[in-house]
């Protein structure tokens, strides 16, 4: 069930569910940790050959796959760890600072 | 027994752990979490969790990166707790009470903290009265979560805030408490021992676990850099290291019956390669320090040694 | 109508709670051993065994367990129900404060005995009003036939939808628990029909539903706010209480109320008191009024949340008034059911002479004798003396 908690700041003690329960599961989708990164991970697809150990070593279940591959990252919650990095037997996943990405942005 | 699926076959099974937590960056638990719950497939999976670094990181208010459902009431009682969730559904279940198409999985999930120490009695009793779970420890060595205090699991040397090397003290003096032997002492059906650097045999193992009635045990390394003073990105190389030293073998015990899953015969490496890796140990490689090393890969040597023999007897070892 | 069966009993408190326990057939039982709580829990292993009860009963290790696993199988939807009594009590404290934090309506026996050290196994008070801040009901009972009543109305009013807290129902160790007393049970269908269907609620075993039960709510969240309504379900439970007492009064023909009073209308001097001490304390009455001495007596059956009106109103009228407590808070100005009363009349600024009785810890006799004696200073106390401004101990060795 949706749970909205858009003014949750403002909730007093009556507007929470009784023993601070959470009623939303995995409600933490919203919650952004990309901002922790210092630097991105980047994928080439050409040298990628889809042995999926990336998307079985992210803590932060943020290697995105479509179809049954790895297509991106999850930019809102990587927190930049490398392990996918290290981990890719052919070196596909390279690790930039996240400023070559706003100065791109800019 | 654990058969391996490949990793195609795994990624159609749904990830019951959503990103958005604040584990660190690089954190085993959630690596280990996602691989195990791989192993519930898809079926609905209660999770009782002790306080820790996983607790505390995936529920903060009002956010829950679980997509189970899971219940947290204090740090030494994980097991005690999905005991009580296990008996309601065995009993709501019977009156017909429960509306759900596959069966619930129950799963216990401890730090080395709520595992080892404070919560093996609760540990103890819920394996000990069969109910029909999984119970997991995350093992990374420390009481984490509370600033890297020792834990009966802490590896023989290592520096932690309360086992600090110093002018006349090298670190922890004790050796590891095995806990998996502790659960095979219990005559349970299936422990494990396992590591997510090799996700296929977590995640199978996982799968047995789920899958036999009765409690199961999984033993899983969990790296953590902030304990273990190592780079981010190297938990799955420092823990395939760490099997490869035979320091945290990777084996099945099914009905008392030893199998070992990984034996690095001439490529066993010295517990000193991941140690140097680690600044947890940094002090051991003084030389008024040394022997400690030579100490701990003797003790890990010989309780390879003990594994090993336990595979050869007829009906499997007692541990 | 009352639907009571006409049949009496001769039964232990232990063994009267075990029958209510077996009427109501809860889902799940999980429970320790622990002297003088011991045969609650074995009998209802013997309906277990038999097959006479649905529950499954978890034998947990401890009693930190066992509240522990209570709280899971709450949280799962199960009626939910176990026993203890001091040191057992003590030892699950940490979680029997997070029961009533995640408001679960589980409902536990705390037959009453003394804390250690030094060990000992009789009756006092000190277990129950060690938990008296940890956000349960607390109902007291002081016979066989109370405990069972309360038992029956437990689940109504701890599953109220206004209140939704765990509730615990007290009688004293060895004295009640463990002697044989006359039980007017009511029929199985009174019983069932009274604790009535357990209202649907969060679960744990909703597939489509998951929920996350018991988070970390930090310095920056909402602590304090969750604490404010566990608070607000205690001071809506006290209304709902007499509500259920009063619905009870209907299918059993016995009433209850917060106070529990004898001769107060005239009373010039009270005592207040807990548990079976009242049954010694109403003999003695008769003695005293016959002597002139208008003497009156409150019980207190609901003592959380407490009945602060009620028992400022019963004793707005009484000149000098002795508070009678099974236990002590060591350093404060008298025993916590002292604390209690006093505050109570204060805050509705209530003026009587008061005095703190300590009495039976570790399960020290208390004889028609004691409360005579308390009678005869408050009624000194009356006619214009003095009471003590410290504590009293009744029938203390030495000194």
């Amino acid at each position: 069930m949706k749970w909205d908690i858009s003014d949750i700041k403002d909730w007093g003690p009556g507007r929470h569910e009784p023993g601070a329960v959470i009623p939303e599961a995995g409600n933490a989708r919203a919650y952004k940790t990309g901002g922790w990164r210092t630097n991105r991970p980047v994928r080439d697809d050409e040298t990628c050959t889809q042995c999926l150990f990336c998307f079985f070593f992210c803590p932060d279940a943020s290697v995105l796959l479509a179809d049954g591959k790895v297509a991106d990252f999850d930019l809102d919650h990587c927190k930049g760890c490398a392990i996918c990095a290290t981990e890719c037997p052919v070196d596909a996943i390279t690790m930039h600072p996240e400023s070559e990405f706003r100065r791109k942005a800019e | 027994m654990a058969t391996k699926l490949s990793p195609k076959e795994y990624i159609k099974r749904p990830d019951h752990l959503t990103g958005g937590h604040r584990l660190c960056a690089g954190c085993g638990a959630g690596i280990v979490l996602r691989q195990v719950l791989m192993g519930a497939k898809d079926n609905p999976v209660v999770i009782s969790n002790a306080t820790g670094c996983l607790e505390v990181s995936t529920t903060i208010y009002p956010y829950t990166a679980w997509k189970d459902s899971f219940i947290h009431s204090a740090f030494e009682n994980a097991a005690a707790t999905i005991s009580g969730v296990e008996a309601a559904y065995k009993s709501l279940l019977r009156q017909g009470k429960v509306q759900s198409d596959k069966p619930y999985k129950f799963l216990s999930v401890g730090g080395d903290g709520g595992s080892y120490d404070i919560g093996l009695q609760a540990l103890s009793g819920a394996l000990e009265r069969g109910h029909d779970i999984v119970v997991l420890c995350y093992d990374n060595g420390a009481y984490m979560n509370t600033g890297f205090q020792r834990s009966a699991a802490t590896p023989f040397g290592a520096w932690t805030t309360t086992s600090p090397d110093g002018k006349v003290r090298p670190g922890k003096t004790q050796q590891r408490k095995n806990l998996t032997r502790i659960a095979v002492a219990h005559g349970i059906p299936y422990v494990a021992q396992a590591s997510p650097h090799n996700f296929r045999d977590l995640i199978s193992k996982a799968e047995v676990a789920f899958d036999t009635p009765g409690p199961a045990f999984l033993n899983v390394l969990s790296p953590c850099p902030r304990g273990w003073r190592s780079a981010d990105p190297d938990g799955m190389k420092l823990a395939k290291m760490m099997v490869q030293s035979c320091f945290w073998p990777l084996y099945e015990v099914v009905d008392g019956r030893y199998t070992i899953n990984y034996d690095p015969k001439d490529r066993k490496i010295p517990i000193r390669d991941w140690m140097e890796q680690q600044g947890r140990f940094k002090h051991l490689f003084k030389p008024q320090f040394a022997y400690m090393i030579d100490e701990a890969q003797a003790y890990v040597d010989s309780e390879w040694d003990r594994l090993k023999s336990m595979t050869t007897l007829p009906g499997g070892g007692e541990a | 109508m009352s639907t009571t069966t006409e049949k009496l009993l001769a039964v232990t408190g232990n063994q009267a709670v075990a029958m209510a326990m077996k009427q109501l057939d809860p889902d799940v039982v999980a429970a320790y051993p622990i002297t003088p709580q011991t045969d609650v829990v074995q009998t209802f292993s013997q309906y277990v065994a038999d097959g006479v009860v649905k529950a499954e009963f978890v034998t947990v290790e401890s009693e930190h367990s066992a509240m522990s696993a209570c709280i899971g199988s709450a949280a799962a939807g199960a009626r939910t129900m176990t026993a203890t009594s001091s040191a057992g009590f003590a030892l699950m404290w940490e979680v029997v404060y997070v029961a009533a934090s995640l408001r679960l309506p589980i409902i536990m026996t705390t037959v009453n005995r003394a804390l250690s050290g030094p060990i000992n196994i009789h009756c006092d008070h000190s277990d129950s009003m060690g938990g008296r801040d940890s956000g349960w009901i607390q109902i007291y009972n002081e016979d066989a036939q109370e405990a069972y009543d309360a038992t029956v109305m437990s689940f109504p009013i701890a599953e109220h939808a206004d209140v939704r807290l765990p509730l615990m129902n007290m009688y004293d160790g060895f004295i009640i628990s463990g002697a044989i007393g006359p039980l007017r049970p009511l029929s199985d269908e009174t019983v069932k029909a009274f604790a009535g269907e357990q209202p649907v609620v969060r679960t744990l075993l909703k597939p489509e539903e998951p929920i996350t039960v018991g988070p970390f709510d930090g310095l920056h969240g909402w602590y304090f706010e969750h604490k404010i309504a566990q608070n607000r379900a205690m001071e809506a439970a006290l209304p709902i209480i007499q509500d259920t007492y009063d619905r009870f009064a209907e299918v059993s023909g016995r009433q209850y109320h917060h106070l529990m009073q004898y001769d107060m209308e005239d009373a010039d001097v009270a005592i207040v008191v807990i548990g079976s001490a009242a049954g010694t304390a109403r003999t003695v009455i008769k003695t005293l009024r016959d002597e002139g001495i208008k003497a009156g007596l409150i019980k207190i059956r609901t003592f959380r949340p407490f009945p602060t009106e009620e028992m400022a109103r019963a004793l707005s009228g009484v000149k000098a008034v002795a508070v009678l407590d099974r236990a002590d808070s060591f350093g404060a100005q008298g025993g916590p059911l002292y604390l209690e009363v006093l505050a109570a009349l204060y805050q509705k600024g209530v003026h009587t002479k008061t005095v703190n009785c300590i009495y039976g810890l570790g399960g020290r006799d208390l004889y028609p004798r004691n409360i005579e004696d308390v009678y005869r200073m408050l009624a000194d106390a009356a006619d214009g003396g003095d009471l003590p401004h410290s504590r009293v101990y009744l029938n203390m060795k030495g000194e």
